[in-house]
């Protein structure tokens, strides 16, 4: 039964994936594509579960936590720099 | 191994089974919703928050599946951290976004929020204009 | 920076959930392990200061494991609510910005409440108001005047829920009278 859900789950995730890469792709504004990139991590990051559970071990756990805290730390650097860029624009 | 333990192996699994299918499903939601909504806040919302319950979803698998009673704290920690780094990159995203004017005003029915950045807006320009007369009469 | 010293009392919530991740990192919960952990604890929080987070004192667990179930039934639903928006309504959505004044002015409880808000898909923290705690949120399918008081009536039950939990006592005797009333 594992198999199958492996399979049923493999191919949601890369549809969720491709729908992300195409939103980064066409996205009209920074603060999209950082979002969808945010996205694409949370699915890596889902992937990850799912190998864990379906082999049953722990190894992607830290992992899992690290890259967490790259899409945290990533999407919130940006949008602090798209906000000051975006005021000095106006000032100007 | 007798009968009784193989039906609750068998439950475990298919909850757990279950469990990762809805889980990846959430993701798929996800990218459903950056597809089809019409701007960054709303698309947000879509991206953000399913992978909430997605992500608890599958770390619930992974404990019904190890079968340990001491994975579930480390469990639970991976899934504390995500509850408390959600919501932070969530906010500072919709921040910069509606500082930066990334909403299609038309499709909001009411803007509470709007009267008060104006108000904040203009008096930081009289402000401004104030100082700028002042100085001018220091120069004189 | 005024280095008031802060009580261990205060303090102990903060090392317990040190001690917690140190042994779920190591995957190791035996008492010489959590011990170190400990001790790592109170260095870490004697070096690194950080300005106190200022807790009311209560904790009320038997109100915390409802709110929980609560709000993890609410995650749910609601997350199913904006697959369902994503996948039918699309791109005409409707949404709203909308102002909801909080009673409690303690920046734990404003914090606290617009993080389940956040959590809870539908809405997102846009703005707060520190001066008047007011937070502005930004909801998803929002298209009337009704709908706008309905979600603000929500948030102020949520919060209110919080205060049973973990508010001062001024706040719980606000929440009492304001049940009665």
């Amino acid at each position: 039964m594992m198999q199958t859900v492996l399979a049923v789950t493999a191919v949601i995730l890369s549809l969720a994936a491709a729908g992300a890469i195409i939103r980064i792709s066409r996205g009209p504004s920074l603060l999209d594509r950082v979002l969808a990139s945010d996205v694409l991590l949370a699915i890596l990051g889902a992937a990850l579960c799912i190998d864990m559970a379906v082999n049953r071990h722990l190894n992607n756990l830290m992992l899992l936590v690290a890259l967490s805290v790259v899409g945290f730390i990533g999407s919130v650097t940006v949008a602090r720099f798209v906000a000051d860029r975006r005021e000095q624009a106006n000032e100007s | 191994m007798n009968p009784e333990a193989s039906v609750v192996d068998n439950v475990i699994d298919t909850v757990s089974a279950v469990f990762l299918v809805v889980g990846a499903l959430m993701s798929l939601a996800a990218a459903v919703g950056l597809l089809r909504f019409p701007d960054l806040l709303s698309r947000m919302h879509a991206a953000t928050k399913p992978q909430v319950l997605g992500l608890f979803l599958l770390l619930a698998a992974i404990g019904l599946q190890l079968r340990s009673w001491w994975v579930w704290p480390v469990l639970l920690v991976a899934w504390i951290f995500q509850l408390l780094t959600v919501p932070i990159s969530a906010h500072m995203v919709g921040r910069a976004g509606y500082r930066t004017k990334h909403l299609h005003r038309e499709l909001l029915s009411s803007d509470e929020l709007e009267a008060v950045v104006q108000k904040a807006a203009q008096s930081a320009r009289d402000e401004s204009s104030r100082d700028e007369a002042s100085d001018g009469g220091r120069r004189d | 920076m005024s280095r008031r010293r802060i009580s261990l009392r205060q303090e102990l919530p903060l090392l317990v959930w040190l001690v917690l991740v140190w042994g779920a990192l190591w995957q190791d919960f035996s008492p010489g392990n959590l011990l170190f952990g400990a001790l790592l604890a109170v260095l870490v929080a004697r070096i690194f200061y950080l300005p106190p987070v200022e807790l009311s004192g209560r904790f009320n667990i038997l109100y915390a494991v409802p709110f929980a179930l609560r709000f993890l039934g609410r995650v749910a639903a609601a997350s199913v609510e904006v697959m369902y928006l994503a996948a039918v309504r699309g791109p005409r959505v409707i949404n709203a910005v909308v102002a909801v004044p909080l009673r409690s002015h303690q920046d734990l409880m404003v914090t606290a409440t617009g993080h389940v808000i956040s959590l809870i898909p539908g809405s997102l923290v846009v703005e707060v108001d520190r001066s008047t705690s007011t937070l502005y949120l930004h909801a998803l399918n929002v298209s009337s005047p009704e709908e706008v008081e309905s979600l603000r009536k929500e948030v102020r039950s949520i919060e209110a829920g919080l205060i049973r939990i973990m508010g001062t006592r001024e706040e719980l005797e606000a929440i009492r009278q304001e049940a009665a009333a």
